[in-house]
């Protein structure tokens, strides 16, 4: 069932399916590497309840729930092995 | 620069003075600037805040042959832009906005952050920049650190890997920089545009002003035409970009500055719906190609060991409680003792000096207007200093960052930035620091809004002047005038973030517009000292420059103002021979004062004073208090000692001057009914919450925003809210009758 960023529970690592919004926010949101297929995951939310501190890439980021509205999500398929933001699985070698 | 298009230069003969013409760009927080200052020896702010170098900064650099400039870019993610800030970055890249395009880019590749880096280096590259990758972060990355030969493989231009700190790989890095210097521009796309973006980008192509042609940017270097189609790869690159960029939209309009607007309208017409295809291309191929390179990941453990106390629920207030209380004795304690000591210092020196020089008007002039404004200058140094040290410390190791996420909440709720906390916090200090501390903050809306109500926090000169209309005015027990004081501050903080908010709904420029708060939490790294040192010297010394010599320029003025015409009206006594013949010390004292007052009250200031009062007589005032109120402008707590002239008890009264309070109390309107009852008091409070008494922070807004448009405003603004509510405050009292 598709979800959006702001209603996953803590550290749970979801998938990216879709970014909505205006298209200055999508395109800053893509080109931070949050893109389709991309794995994501909520680390803690702000004491004051709001923003988020998320983790893309290795990467973390604060953003306002209000914009993890915006981010449709899709549960990461049961098999895959976890490993946060990482779209294509580590090459063995070189 | 010149524009020596016409001239048959040897292609390394660019740029100013035939230097070469270096960049240096990559993403926030990637040891950009410690690098830089590596490089150059020259000061520049190092952050771990993304988007803090707002100014280019220029350094030179030695390399092998010849001697080039280094130009440090604002830290970006991405060449794409929407405001003026973002947009510096691309045009100083692109050579456009009158620059040459430079002749090399160096790009910081973070070894933690490969991808998001690469991500920035592919698009110079398709811009036809001539690019080095210098890879920092390499011990910090550790095994996840990729080989830098193998990357350069990848990227098809040299990776050097360098460490700041330690000065290796800089020698490799500038003969890089040089071999670079001497190869053909190449643009070099990863990815292919679909057939409908390939449209678009031709049609936009087509219409590209002369400037904006590779043709016209690379003017200058040898056989620009000889490589048709990378010309035009680099036009694409262009093209592109504008199709990205441009945005009318009612939410999302761009702020982008010098597109014709015929240009503009051409792009905006292809209706480009293609923002994904471009970017999600290059992460396609980022995606399948980095991971080739990086065996590991990088470690962030310890950075979430540190997260999970300081940004915890209760132990992360309880620390954040304890930094700002550090950072805000600091400037309210700690620079107190260095703050008097000038003080004192400047006071010691204009006396000698005066005792040296006699008394005259020239001495006059040097010793309170000269020396007493280079004073009220260097005053505000402890506090800048201590500032910036601490500031550059914090960003530095990444906290302020986490501050922002800390205080999202409560700061978005006035339509403020996260960041502008600290600068309000600062504004309990001082409104002056904390009005370069609105830097911090990358958008100019941002640092705009905060600085327009960090002037309505209660700063530390307003205190003078509430002690002492507390003490003598508003009766009450000791603990009721404490709780009076609690509530000004209350007031203050209220007023600020109140106005904040109006002003984000009414004022244009200040309007929230739906804009991302997407900020990075870095890893937590240790500044490195002589970057913040630089750092705090380099904003100081600026503030010196240009804040100060303003500063000092209405100092001058305005004791000019309360000085001239050194007269006084025939009915006046002689005083010269009441001193001379006075009968013991004290009278003699007393005339002095006296005479002081008459001429305070005759000079250009003072005559204002009696001419503003129609206008603060609503709020209870009188021309007494409107001669304080011209003094104060100097600084609000001269508006004490303005007052103990006017009541000739002598030109050194401070707030706990007892004759002063006295003079206060007993002081009578004609009609022989007190001229300031408790309502007064509290009229005047409000007037000095609100108003905007202080020249120097108008200075250093002026410096901060670029203009005399949002000085004035803030004056005006400020103005009429002081009187508008002291008015509602002294007018609404009588009708109560508490007058």
């Amino acid at each position: 069932m598709p979800s959006s960023l702001a209603e996953i529970p803590l550290g749970r690592s979801v998938k990216v399916r879709a970014i909505a919004g205006p298209r200055a926010f999508r395109r800053r949101l893509l080109e931070m590497g949050l893109v389709p297929g991309v794995m994501v995951r909520v680390v803690t939310i702000a004491p004051l309840g709001d923003p988020l501190r998320i983790e893309v890439r290795h990467g973390q980021w604060s953003i306002r729930k209000a914009e993890a509205a915006q981010i449709a999500v899709e549960p990461v398929e049961a098999s895959a092995k976890v490993v946060v933001a990482q779209v294509v699985p580590l090459a063995s070698g070189s | 620069m010149t524009d020596d298009c016409c001239e048959p230069s040897a292609p390394q003969r660019r740029g100013s003075a035939g230097r070469l013409s270096i960049a240096l760009a990559g993403n926030p927080n990637v040891g950009k600037t410690t690098l830089f200052n590596a490089l150059t020896g020259l000061s520049a702010k190092v952050s771990n805040y993304p988007g803090i170098t707002v100014e280019r900064r220029t350094g030179a650099l030695t390399l092998p042959a010849r001697p080039a400039d280094l130009h440090d870019l604002p830290g970006t993610y991405s060449l794409n832009a929407r405001s003026a800030e973002e947009q510096i970055t691309f045009d100083a890249l692109a050579g456009l906005a009158g620059q040459h395009a430079p002749d090399v880019v160096v790009v910081c590749l973070d070894a933690t952050q490969l991808a998001r880096s690469v991500y920035l280096l592919l698009q110079c590259r398709e811009l036809g920049a001539r690019c080095v990758g210098a890879l920092t972060m390499v011990d910090e990355a550790g095994a996840a650190a990729p080989d830098a030969r193998a990357l350069s493989e990848l990227v098809g231009c040299e990776v050097v890997p360098v460490t700041a700190r330690t000065k290796r790989g800089l020698p490799e890095l500038t003969a890089a920089i040089d071999r670079a210097a001497r190869a053909d521009r190449r643009p070099h796309w990863v990815w292919t545009p679909a057939p409908a973006l390939r449209v678009q980008l031709d049609v936009v192509r087509g219409v590209l002003p002369a400037s904006w042609r590779a043709t016209a940017r690379y003017a200058s270097e040898q056989a620009p035409a000889k490589h048709a189609s990378e010309l035009q790869a680099a036009d694409d690159a262009i093209a592109l970009w504008a199709l990205t960029c441009f945005d009318i939209s009612e939410h999302d309009a761009d702020e982008l500055l010098g597109v014709p607007p015929d240009f503009r309208a051409t792009v905006i017409a292809q209706h480009f719906a293609l923002d994904d295809e471009p970017v999600l291309a290059r992460w396609a191929w980022l995606d399948r190609e980095i991971p080739k390179l990086a065996h590991a990941h990088p470690d962030r453990s310890m950075t979430e060991r540190i997260d999970r106390v300081l940004l915890h629920r209760a132990a992360g207030f309880a620390v954040f409680a304890a930094i700002m209380s550090i950072l805000f004795m600091s400037l309210f304690a700690w620079a107190a003792p260095l703050i008097d000591g000038i003080d004192h210092l400047f006071k010691a020196f204009g006396a000698g000096l005066r005792d040296l020089l006699g008394t005259s008007m020239f001495t006059d002039f040097l010793v309170d207007g000269v020396i007493a404004g280079v004073g009220a200058v260097l005053v505000f140094l402890p506090q800048i200093l201590m500032l910036f040290l601490f500031l550059g410390f914090l960003e530095d190791c990444g906290y302020l960052a986490r501050v922002a996420y800390l205080m999202d909440r409560v700061m978005r709720s006035m339509n403020l930035h996260g960041r502008a906390f600290v600068p309000m916090l600062f504004g309990f200090a001082c409104a002056v620091p904390a009005i370069t501390a609105t830097r911090t903050m990358e958008r100019r809306r941002d640092r705009l809004l905060t600085m327009l109500v960090v002037p309505l926090m209660t700063c530390s000169a307003r205190l003078p002047v509430y002690t002492l209309i507390i003490a003598s005015l508003i009766p009450g027990s000791r603990a009721m005038q404490g709780l009076l004081m609690v509530g000004m501050y209350a007031f203050s903080v209220a007023t600020s973030l109140v106005a904040a908010w109006v002003m984000s709904k009414t004022v244009k420029p200040l309007k929230a517009k739906r804009l991302p708060f997407i900020i990075e939490l870095p890893p937590y790294r240790f500044p490195r000292m002589p970057d913040v040192l630089r750092m705090m010297w380099g904003k100081s010394s600026m503030f010196l420059r240009e804040a100060g010599t303003v500063i000092l320029a209405c100092s001058i003025a305005l004791w000019a103002l309360l000085y001239f015409p050194r007269t006084l009206p025939a009915s006046a006594p002689n005083y010269a021979a009441l001193i001379e013949h006075a009968p013991s010390d004290d009278a003699k004292a007393t005339l002095i004062a006296h005479e002081q007052a008459a001429h305070l009250e005759n000079s250009y200031g003072g005559r204002l004073g009696h001419a503003i009062e129609p206008a603060i007589q609503p709020l209870g005032f009188d021309w007494k208090i409107g001669i304080g109120l011209i003094g104060a402008f100097a600084a609000r707590e001269v508006f004490v000692s303005t007052l103990g002239i006017v009541y000739a008890v002598g030109t050194d009264a401070d707030e706990h001057s007892q004759p002063l309070r006295k003079a206060l109390q007993s002081a009578k309107k004609s009609d022989g009914r007190s001229a300031y009852p408790p309502l007064v008091g509290l009229s005047l409070m409000v007037f000095f919450a609100l108003a905007m008494q202080c020249m120097s922070t108008l200075a250093v807004v002026r410096r901060e925003s670029g203009g005399l448009r949002w000085p004035l405003f803030l004056f005006g603004y400020m103005t009429v809210l002081a009187w508008v509510v002291s008015f509602l405050v002294y007018q609404g009292g009588k009708l109560l009758g508490f007058g």
